[in-house]
């Protein structure tokens, strides 16, 4: 029963690091109707800058907690003007373009940020200090630490708070219109490039949390991470409904509980037959029988069929 | 359809490949360009290969390192081959960990007319790559691929100086039931083939000396969380867990090993002895295991004085294989000597009969090409430093 | 086919049949070898293109289907179990297992749109990819990640394809014997494929791509056109397959990683999606550029720098991002775009902003 317990646990904050990336995610999707394939490397540069801003700081004697703020405010504005950049760059000249080729410049970004970060950090792995406290906590046999609740909390919030931005602020009215129709929002009087602009930008902000968040519980920071954590939340983003702040959390919780009770449980269901190894395979079983049924993930909106 | 573009785009192709063109020869070489040749001087290419760039680079740059100082110390000697005095060039290529890349890259060695190749770094590129180099003729020493396929495939030119799967799993596992008196023992694995192979190795002889395998999980080679798998082994409660598998996913697993307050011995093979493993895991470390082939660099003739000429070169310390690469060109450039020449045909002979007091091992092949004898030393974590506990397996080495 | 063409495509022909002798020539046999793989990207991507270029699915997951050819081929032709039959046997028998998995990957996606249709595609390849990787235990079939090595080279009879030949008075090597025989398959599947773009399916799948509800509107029967698509455009990629394994003689799951897919897609869309000349070229392109900028970025900072302040490998992948980069914000289309969609696209305002309509539709 501990064992069970156990894994529930890991599945909430692995799905909780999945969750803080797909908020990102849902984010610039909901608005621009774009997979920003290129958000995974964003949280690997949060990641890496928050790694080398606490790194000095940390060598300068601040206290922990101190350091863990700034870094986090550095990293933010870091990736907030990246994400701007990317924007202007590689995407607004594209809005009029065919579907797919914002998704070829989004490879692209995610091609130079990764070797860039390669060519600036170099190419070892690197270890992320100790800034949150680490203390562990017995409950009901099974273990969480503090940075695990930590992060559980951060998911949570950075999501109430971003439905409090999108359904009760004037920006977020904007956003909204500018999701539903841009042309019409434009007569509105409504400033598209700007609002997309911030959108990108705090999409961005959540990357450098999620990236410190993510670093902080691993403990490793690497150039190559970003590829795999933007696959799993996006992954996680179209379980839930992708464009769906609440489908980005549930879709993350779920991907994470999934993959851990798969790994932990899919050998004794099978005879011992499949293991572990079959984790992912498990999970998007999971993911194309939940889209089967429900063509738009769990919370998206119906699409309508297009006329 | 529109065919007017065509010539355009073949053009195009033709400029792309123009400007591939002009930097093929030398590329990457270490030593200036041919200018200075005279006509009693013999240029040796030394082709090399890993991954740059991608994941595994780090691991990979650390082998061109170990390539380029046995390059350049036997630049700094004065080698005669032949009664030539010989200059050694490095051609260095990034195979990205990928089997086509590593063929492509591996006709453009051989296009340059390399006299030998150190690489490549993992299995999967080795093979695929092994069989362009064994049509041509040239000599392949590979410093780190364990892969029992790799030797078997039949081929002359195919030698290794670090032990393969087989012989390092037999240990590890003789090790672990024996010396650590492990019962009861989880393994994981990666699912490359370096982690698969190994660990099922380390599994057969495990089972060999008594022990018992609760379970078998398995992980990737790209994972950070194993905090589900490693629930599942608490579970079974073993006294070991054994890691198939490399560096950044160890250092990782340890830390979430230890956060699960499962205080059980825990084991990796090569991929496990690095600084990084220690630096990465912190005070998780403590007390871990793994192996290396060979001798502690320490107790070699010449050992102590690379790693520190290492440090001061390139400014890290060794990585994992950069010995077995600074080895394998020593061996190369012995079996040159000995020939009495650089072309490949001549001294292939030279390298089977190899005996070479290197930094890592006394080198010497079986028929297949692998290193005889083996000998593999266990290390541990102590005080966060990799202390070595003792060699076992194969003939005793030449420590002095 | 219009006349005043004939000579350009002599001149073509002339160059093809040319083209290994004059690389291995100018530029080493190394260049011969990437010709070879160009076709083979070719191959994929013209069989990608019917998918996502004609039919206007997006398909993350295309790599699968090369896997399957290639495990098939390795199997059949390996001393993993003991079989060694002939190629014109394995050959077709991977195009047309890779069909029925085309067909089984079409089956559940069909009421999927846009991004969802992505996701599960990707999972799709992802899947197959994680059961290669793992058949080894407890059953070993596929040999897990060690790979399959020793894949018998094609060969009829007597003749293989794995060693040098004679022929003509001329030395063929392997990578040489190989680009013809790539050649012509390249050339069955240009040929198929422009046969199909004109045909009664070919303009089913355009009316899908277009809009869907109106295809169906007018009887077209949209589930079985669509999984047509999945399985013709896998057919080439289990083809594809079948050469990769036969040609390199030894497959391991590394190659069939999420990133090929990618790439494919990027040859498909950056070359001009639905038209054939521009995926070939999107194929050539994207073969190429990396294999150049190996060799070109060293020496390119020394003449910029006078020194080489950057790895040249680190700088490598790089460039070619931004090459990515580069050629969609300059040509949105792809750089030699199917002359229909370009008068879909540029001349009419009122459709430009349908197009940009679309960009956002997704999100709801």
């Amino acid at each position: 029963m501990d064992i069970l317990l156990q894994q529930i646990i890991n599945g909430l904050v692995q799905g909780s690091v999945y969750a803080l990336v797909a908020l990102g995610y849902t984010m610039v999707y909901g608005i621009l109707g774009l997979i920003n394939f290129a958000h995974g490397e964003v949280v690997m540069v949060g990641a890496m800058v928050a790694l080398a801003v606490s790194g000095m700081l940390l060598a300068a004697g601040l206290p922990p907690l101190l350091v863990l703020l700034l870094a986090l405010l550095v990293a933010m504005a870091v990736c907030m003007a990246l994400g701007y950049a990317i924007e202007r760059i590689a995407y607004r000249p594209l809005r009029n373009a065919p579907r797919l080729a914002p998704l070829i410049t989004a490879i692209g970004v995610s091609i130079v940020l990764q070797n860039l970060a390669m060519i600036f950090w170099g190419r070892e792995y690197h270890a992320f200090p100790q800034l949150l406290p680490g203390a562990s906590h017995g409950f009901g046999g099974a273990i969480i630490n503090d940075v695990q609740i930590i992060i559980i909390a951060v998911a949570l919030l950075m999501m109430a708070g971003l439905l409090v931005l999108v359904h009760r602020t004037r920006l977020g009215r904007a956003m909204r219109a500018v999701a539903e129709n841009p042309s019409a929002a434009a007569l509105m009087g409504v400033d598209i490039n700007t609002v997309i602009s911030v959108t990108f930008m705090i999409g961005s902000a959540l990357a450098a949390v999620a990236g410190l968040m993510v670093s902080a519980n691993y403990g490793i920071v690497h150039y190559y991470m970003g590829f795999l954590l933007g696959l799993k939340a996006f992954t996680a983003a179209v379980l839930g409904g992708i464009g769906n702040l609440r489908g980005a959390m549930l879709g993350g919780v779920l991907l994470g509980l999934i993959e851990s009770l798969g790994a932990g449980y899919i050998g004794d269901l099978s005879g011992g037959f499949f293991g572990s190894n079959y984790q992912d395979v498990f999970a998007f079983f999971a993911l194309i029988a939940v889209l089967v049924f429900r063509p738009s993930g769990l919370l998206g909106e119906r699409v309508a069929e297009r006329a | 359809m529109p065919y007017k573009h065509l010539p355009l785009a073949i053009l195009f192709a033709a400029v792309l490949a123009a400007c591939g063109k002009s930097g093929t020869p030398a590329a990457n070489s270490s030593a200036p360009a041919a200018t200075g040749a005279t006509s009693d001087e013999l240029v040796v290419k030394i082709g090399a290969s890993a991954p740059l760039t991608g994941p595994q680079a780090h691991i990979g740059k650390d082998n061109e390192n170990g390539t380029r100082m046995a390059i350049e110390d036997a630049n700094t000697k004065g080698i005669m081959i032949g009664g030539k005095k010989a200059r050694f060039e490095l051609l260095s290529e990034d195979d990205q960990t990928d089997p086509k890349a590593a063929t492509i890259v591996a006709q453009k060695l051989v296009d340059a007319k390399v006299n030998g190749i150190i690489g490549h770094l993992n299995s999967g590129t080795t093979i695929p790559a092994s069989r362009i180099y064994s049509d041509n003729g040239i000599p392949q020493i590979s410093p780190s691929a364990t892969a029992v396929a790799y030797t078997a495939q039949g081929f002359k030119t195919a030698f290794r100086v670090m032990a393969n799967d087989g012989q390092q799993g037999k240990v590890l596992g003789e090790f672990a039931a024996k010396s650590l008196n492990a019962r009861k023992i989880a393994v994981i694995d990666d699912r490359t083939a370096y982690g698969q192979g190994l660990a099922d190795e380390f599994v057969k002889s495990a089972q060999a000396n008594g022990a018992q395998i609760v379970t078998h999980e398995y992980t990737t080679d790209k994972a950070v969380d194993f905090a589900a798998v490693l629930t599942a082994i608490k579970g079974k409660k073993p006294d070991l867990v054994f890691f198939g598998g490399m560096d950044p996913q160890g250092a990782p697993m340890l830390k979430q090993l230890r956060s699960l307050a499962m205080d059980v011995k825990f084991m990796m093979g090569d991929g496990g002895y690095t600084p990084k493993l220690i630096e990465n895991a912190g005070a998780a470390a403590e007390g871990a295991y793994a192996s290396l082939p060979g001798v502690p660099l320490e107790q070699m003739p010449g050992g102590k004085d690379f790693s520190q000429r290492y440090q001061a070169k390139f400014n890290q310390p060794i990585q994992l294989y950069a010995p077995y690469c600074y080895d394998a060109v020593n061996v190369m450039i012995a079996a040159m000597q000995k020939a009495g020449s650089a072309e490949p045909a001549k001294y292939l002979s030279e390298l089977a009969k190899t005996e070479y007091d290197g930094v890592t091992a006394k080198i010497t092949f079986d028929e297949k090409g692998d290193l005889k004898g083996g000998a593999i030393t266990m290390y541990q974590v102590q005080k966060g430093k990799w202390m070595p506990l003792q060699t076992l397996g194969g003939s005793a080495p030449a420590a002095k | 086919m219009n006349l005043k063409h004939k000579p350009l495509l002599a001149a073509l022909a002339i160059a093809l049949l040319l083209l290994p002798f004059a690389t291995d020539a100018m530029l080493g046999r190394g260049w011969v070898r990437i010709a070879d793989f160009a076709l083979l990207y070719i191959m994929l991507a013209l069989g990608l293109n019917i998918v996502v270029g004609y039919a206007g699915l997006l398909d993350l997951g295309y790599v699968a289907f090369f896997a399957v050819g290639a495990y098939n081929y390795a199997l059949l032709s390996s001393p993993q179990f003991g079989l060694h039959w002939p190629f014109w046997v394995v050959l077709p028998l991977g195009a047309l297992l890779a069909c029925c998995f085309g067909v089984l990957l079409g089956a559940p996606t069909l009421k999927l749109r846009g991004d969802y249709l992505a996701i599960v595609t990707l999972g799709f390849g992802e899947i197959i990819r994680i059961f290669l990787n793992n058949l080894n235990a407890p059953v070993n079939i596929t040999n897990g990640p060690q790979g399959i090595s020793m894949i018998d080279p094609i060969r009829a009879g007597e003749f293989s394809m794995g060693g040098e030949h004679q022929l003509f008075g001329l030395a063929f090597p392997a990578t040489h014997l190989h680009y013809y025989l790539f050649l012509l398959f390249t050339l069955l599947v240009i040929f198929v494929s422009r046969r199909l773009e004109g045909s009664r399916i070919g303009r089913a799948w355009m009316a899908i791509r277009e809009d869907e509800v109106a295809a169906e509107a007018m009887g077209l029967n949209t589930r079985n056109i669509k999984l047509l698509a999945f399985a013709m455009g896998a057919t080439f990629g289990g083809l594809s397959g079948g050469l990769f394994a036969g040609f390199q003689g030894f497959v391991s799951p590394e190659s069939f990683s999420l990133m090929e897919s990618i790439m494919i897609l990027c040859m498909v869309v950056l070359g001009g999606m639905g038209n054939i000349g521009g995926v070939i070229l999107g194929g050539v392109l994207l073969v190429l550029l990396p294999e150049a900028l190996r060799n070109g970025a060293g020496p390119m900072q020394q003449a910029l720098f006078g020194k080489t302040l950057v790895d040249p490998e680190s700088l490598r992948m790089l460039m070619f991002g931004l090459a990515l980069i580069a050629v969609m914000l300059l040509r949105p289309a792809g750089l030699w775009p199917s002359t229909q969609r370009r008068r879909e696209l540029s001349p009419d305002e009122m459709i430009s902003h349908q197009e940009q309509d679309t960009v956002y539709d997704n999100s709801k």
